[in-house]
């Protein structure tokens, strides 16, 4: 019996293998858009591993040049000769092959000070060293340079990509710098009667493992965004199974009932369907883990990219299989089936046998649940809107909570709206057809509601994510150009050479800006300290987030410090507070924006730079001058004082830069977007591939009453863009919160900076449009298959009910 | 000193992941490039107190045997070698010269080893002849002598270790003297060679920091030089080495290299009390195992008889410490010790053994 039974249910599948496909594409998009997310997720922290276990001079203490230079090979070797154990590192970028790539110099002879991980292989030092001597290279980095330069490139799984490790001695040769290091790591252990390093070494500071080190918890935020998106996909993509689901139990209903009816137990008609069920979330969970394989293979390079250059954390491009995010993709294929279907089950599972027939038995109870929906809707909105006002500093736990009660309170509004409009719509109708038209859309609407909710989702986070990108990119660029006051930027690289290319500087340029940055504890905070001359292009165009009058005369007079947001935000502090920089507390005059930089950061004026830093020397300089004269100014310094071509850089090439990795950053969020909105997509057409033939005994009367199948189809595709534009003109608020919620609040909490928001009223319209043409592609079929159905579908509704 | 520490040079590893390219095969492996010692040298000093960078490999290697106020002996051992990836010398990271070296100190109960690395060419280690002055990192061996004497004649060595540092001054109570040939010594009948010196006799005086305190010492040390390009035969595992001094003022210095292929070379250099050398040729001498000690993975012999018939020698050689394993890259056995009289079982001197090869 069961067999059979077996076989008679699943025969539907047999018959209907559209539905079928559409049922496992459904929780393969959901499942896909949520494994690629994972395997994103995944790979880009395996990646920072990997990094920090190979580049673990970041997480043990080091010895920096207080000025934030160099430090001359001399001061390593009396450093060495006096006792101390320390290891140089050279570290620097330089373009090999046509690929921008970080050296990173070390002494394998440095031996016990070395971190142990570092990646050489059996071949020992000889050939390491050279010549020609080996660079170590991830794969890809590997696969670029080999043969295109002339150290032999040896492939290691441990490295970052771009960054090539290779002896001190090839690496200062290949950037051109013999004499000079960048750190010195400086072993855990030393002998205790060693002279002080302030006698030995007085330029030298200890600088304990950087904060901007802790790459897991920087990028932590902007992983959560892509979990959250991904979780989003994941919802709107339950929507699909849902209604495929439930198609499918409408369909067979009168097979339930004769299979009841022959002596089926339900308890058995249950377990049938249940392992139905479960067969069709592996198939779709092994379907969508391979495309969520395929999502994230895409877009990895771009989200590598994205953490590289915002976060500075070396993501690689290339994806590995790795088993938890695959299980993780199974379960949330198996957790999704039994959330779509769970209650279609349990509903059969209890249905009277002979009420089994009965099409709108439960659609229409379900109708009724419009009320608390809408006030269990009001809840989550007011709670949402609490959220938003709890904590300060925002918290990024709180904003994503907020974040989520505001879209699930949106989502299921949206039912209650919608039938408020329609049922507006009913009676401002006039003429027979649009009143039906309308009331049939009521009627429709339960049947809809929950693909019509994906739209919604699906658009309110296009709206929401798109001005946050714009806002981000209209206030990037602004800063961009407030900040890169001065048109070329010099960088001497010591002070003696600092001083030795003021003539030619002075030659050339109309104003020369010194500037000098040094490590220093701010409130308490490693960060940096800068200098900043007293020049009319500051004063004009400095992104201070509160302009105030007297600051500029503050800051020159040395009454006063300026700080960036980040520290603001980071230490509660407000213009009128004292900040201490290394121990001196001096008020703040003012915060300016710093995009971009995840350290606290302090400007103070050249009186008060000098006082505080009596020994720090000017090593870079930001010139005004004509840019034509620059290749002049170029050869000059690159030919008599050696510099090289990457110290001395013009302000387009630093906004070319900037603009580049910031176009990266949002090229996933961007691909997301799209794939979201086009899962809600597919969730319409299976919604009304339900209704279709569900519809058939109403739409049958009115055929009947001389209305053609073809008007019939017409009104149809109507209705399906009506109820799109309705979502979408409901989603403008919600995507508008989200946007506000993701500026103001996540960006604070992630990010240390609040930027404005940029309204962008075209890209609405244009996202409506795309929507409701969306909605009426998803339409197309049914309307097209109404429209040609044979009359004899039609006639047999009235000969029997189904 | 004789060949022992080529395996040093050759086997140079930081750790086991950072060995040098040329392992121990590698010391039989042809010199190209690299300058070959020839026979009838003609040494000039204080000129070739310095390095030879056109060779391989070369070594400072000073051993000395010491007693504190209360009669307890002690062994110290300051080693820096010189291991050139290339012939020649250049400035700045380029240099092709790898530096290391090893430090010890040995008593009775506790062998406590140092070891340390460094590259050429930045100023980091190296070796000056006038004045004299060797160093590696915070490890030296300096020059103190007056106008007119050899630059080796008065010496402050220094060095530390994870649990010890010691302070000591050496000063010469003889002449330099030649090994081998004037200062050719042939290591294998198949004619691998290198130029050898020593300075065998230094009265020492100075201090240990050791784990219990400081301790003020005296005794006599021994230094060696020599550098080469292709030290070994192929077939030559190992080698065992003997410094003796003997209480008549008689000093010798007694090698086996071990071969796999053949009779073991066998060759020495006997230091009468007036300060002149002579050759003992393969065959004079004759080298016995007695006892053996286990230490890790290796079984050495610790006990040795040595009879050098036509100079009346017949003495036992015992080691101060059995478990003087220098647990550096690479490892091999060094530590003080005890001569007795065969016959009467008398002390008649102490001295240093190195053994190679046996792990």
């Amino acid at each position: 019996m069961k067999r059979a039974a077996a076989h008679a249910l699943w025969s539907h599948w047999r018959r209907h293998p559209g539905q079928a496909l559409t049922l496992v594409l459904g929780l393969a998009l959901a499942t896909a858009l949520w494994t690629g997310v994972q395997a994103i997720n995944a790979e880009a922290r395996a990646s920072y591993a990997r990094a920090t276990a190979v580049l673990t001079q970041d997480a043990q203490t080091t010895l920096i040049a207080r000025d934030g230079g160099t430090i001359p090979v001399a001061t390593y070797v009396r450093l060495r000769r006096a006792g101390w154990q320390v290891a140089p590192v050279l570290e620097g970028t330089t373009r090999l092959a046509g690929r921008t790539v970080t050296l990173l110099g070390l002494d394998p002879l440095s031996g016990p000070v070395l971190p142990q991980t570092a990646p050489l292989g059996s071949g020992g030092i000889a050939p390491f060293i050279g010549p020609p001597g080996q660079l170590y290279a991830a794969p890809d980095t590997a696969a670029q340079l080999n043969g295109a330069v002339q150290p032999e490139i040896v492939v290691s799984d441990d490295l970052p990509p771009d960054h090539l490790i290779g002896d001190i001695a090839l690496v200062a040769r290949l950037l051109g710098r013999p004499d000079h290091l960048t750190r010195l790591v400086l072993a855990p252990a030393q002998a205790t009667d060693l002279p002080p390093l302030d006698q030995i070494a007085p330029a030298l500071i200890r600088a304990d493992p950087a904060p901007g080190s802790d790459l897991a918890g920087l990028t932590d935020s902007f992983h959560l965004n892509l979990t959250a998106f991904a979780a989003l996909a994941f919802a709107v993509g339950l929507f699909i199974v849902h209604s495929a689901i439930g198609l499918a139990f409408e369909q067979r209903r009168p097979m339930y009932r004769t299979l009841r009816a022959l002596g089926l137990s339900a308890r058995a008609l249950t377990g049938l369907l249940a392992l139905e069920l479960l067969a069709v979330a592996l198939m779709a969970g092994l379907l969508g883990v391979a495309m969520g394989y395929g999502i994230a293979a895409a877009l990895l390079p771009d989200v590598a990219a994205t953490l590289r250059g915002l976060y500075g954390a070396p993501a690689r491009d290339s994806l590995g299989l790795r088993p938890g995010w695959i299980a993780a993709g199974l379960l949330m294929s198996l957790l999704g089936t039994v959330v779509a279907g769970g209650q279609a089950l349990w509903r059969l599972h209890r249905l009277p046998i002979l009420a089994s027939a009965a099409p709108r038995a439960w659609r229409r109870a379900s109708t009724k649940g419009l009320g608390w929906q809408g006030g269990l809707a009001g809840l989550l909105l007011l709670a949402a809107g609490l959220l938003t006002q709890t904590a300060a500093p925002p918290h990024l736990g709180s904003a994503f909570a907020s974040l989520a009660a505001m879209m699930l309170g949106a989502a299921l509004a949206l039912p209650p709206l919608l039938a408020g409009l329609l049922a507006l719509g009913t009676r401002l109708a006039r003429g027979p057809v649009a009143q039906w038209f309308w009331a049939d859309s009521q009627q429709q609407l339960p049947g809809l509601s929950l693909a019509l909710m994906a739209l919604l989702l699906a658009l309110a986070a296009n709206i929401g994510v798109s001005t946050m990108v714009g806002s981000f990119r209209t206030t990037f660029t602004g800063w961009l150009d407030q900040r890169l006051v001065a048109d070329v930027y010099i960088d001497a690289g010591s002070p003696e050479t600092a001083q030795a290319v003021l003539p030619a500087l002075r030659q050339t340029a109309t104003a020369i800006l010194p500037r000098i940055t040094t490590e220093a504890r701010l409130n308490g905070h490693p960060g940096e300290v800068q200098l900043l001359s007293d020049d009319h292009s500051y004063r004009d165009h400095w992104p201070l987030l509160s302009p105030a009058a007297g600051v500029w005369e503050g800051l020159a007079e040395g009454r006063g410090a300026l700080i960036n947001e980040q520290l603001a935000y980071r230490s509660g502090l407000a213009p009128g507070d004292p900040v201490t920089l290394d121990g001196t507390a001096l008020p703040i005059l003012a915060i300016y924006s710093d995009y971009g930089n995840p350290r606290p950061q302090a400007i103070v004026g050249a009186a008060t730079f000098a006082a505080l830093f009596p020994d720090r020397a000017v090593q870079r300089y930001g010139l005004h001058m004509d840019p034509e004269d620059l290749p002049a100014l170029r050869l000059d310094l690159e030919g008599r004082f050696g510099l090289r071509p990457d110290q001395i850089i013009d302000q387009a090439s630093i906004k070319a830069a900037s603009l580049r990795v910031f176009e990266q950053t949002f090229t996933v969020t961007a691909a997301l977007n799209v794939l979201t909105l086009g899962v809600a997509g597919v969730a319409i057409l299976t919604s009304l591939l339900t209704l279709a033939s569900l519809r058939l005994p109403q739409i049958a009367p009115l055929w009947a009453l001389g209305m053609t199948r073809a008007r019939l189809g017409q009104l149809e595709l109507l209705r399906a863009g009506v109820l799109a534009l309705f979502t979408a003109i409901l989603a403008l608020p919600v995507g508008l919160a989200l946007a506000w919620i993701l500026l103001a609040r996540v960006n604070v909490a992630a990010f240390g900076w609040r930027l404005p928001m940029v309204l962008f009223p075209g890209d609405w319209a244009l996202l409506g449009g795309i929507a409701v043409l969306a909605a009426l592609a998803a339409a197309a079929w049914p309307a097209r298959r109404l429209a040609t159905r044979p009359a004899a579908d039609l006639l047999k509704v009235f000969a029997s009910e189904r | 000193m004789s060949v022992r520490s080529l395996l040093c040079a050759g086997l140079i590893a930081l750790q086991p992941s950072l060995g040098l390219a040329q392992g121990f095969a590698g010391l039989a492996s042809d010199a190209e490039g690299f300058a070959l010692p020839q026979p009838n040298p003609s040494f000039s000093f204080p000129r070739d107190h310095g390095p030879h960078p056109a060779f391989r490999i070369e070594w400072w290697y000073v051993t000395a045997n010491l007693s504190d106020t209360a009669g307890r002996d002690y062994g110290v051992q300051w080693t820096l070698f010189r291991s050139a990836l290339h012939p020649g010398e250049t400035a700045g990271w380029d240099s092709p010269q790898i530096w290391f070296a090893h430090a010890a100190v040995t008593s009775a109960q506790r062998h406590l080893v140092g070891q340390s690395y460094a590259r050429g060419g930045i100023g980091q280690a190296g070796v000056t002849a006038t004045p004299f002055a060797a160093f590696i990192n915070d490890w030296a061996m300096t020059g103190r002598a007056g106008p007119g004497q050899d630059g080796l004649s008065a010496l402050d060595l220094t060095a530390r270790g994870p649990d010890f540092a010691y302070d000591l001054q050496l000063d010469a109570d003889g002449p330099l003297i030649r090994h081998g040939d004037g200062g050719y010594s042939v290591k294998s009948p198949r004619g691998q060679a290198s130029y050898y010196y020593a300075q065998p006799g230094y009265q020492v005086s100075g201090h240990l920091d050791l784990p219990s305190g400081p301790v003020a010492v005296t005794g006599q040390a021994w230094l060696d030089r020599e550098w080469s390009s292709q030290p070994l035969a192929p077939s030559q595992t190992g080698w065992d080495w003997f410094s003796l001094h003997l209480d008549s003022g008689d000093k010798l210095m007694v090698y086996r290299l071990r071969d796999t292929d053949g009779a073991d070379f066998n060759p020495g250099t006997w230091i009468g009390q007036d300060g002149t050398a002579h050759y003992l040729n393969d065959g004079e001498i004759t080298l016995t195992a007695q006892e053996t000690t286990s230490i890790a993975t290796a079984t050495l012999p610790t006990t040795w008889r040595i009879t050098v018939p036509h100079r009346q020698i017949d003495v036992i050689v015992t080691a101060l410490n059995p478990q003087a394993w220098m647990d550096t890259t690479p490892a091999y056995w060094e530590g003080p010790v005890q001569v007795t009289d065969a016959a009467s079982g008398g002390a008649v001197g102490r001295g240093y053994l190195e053994m190679t090869g046996y792990d």
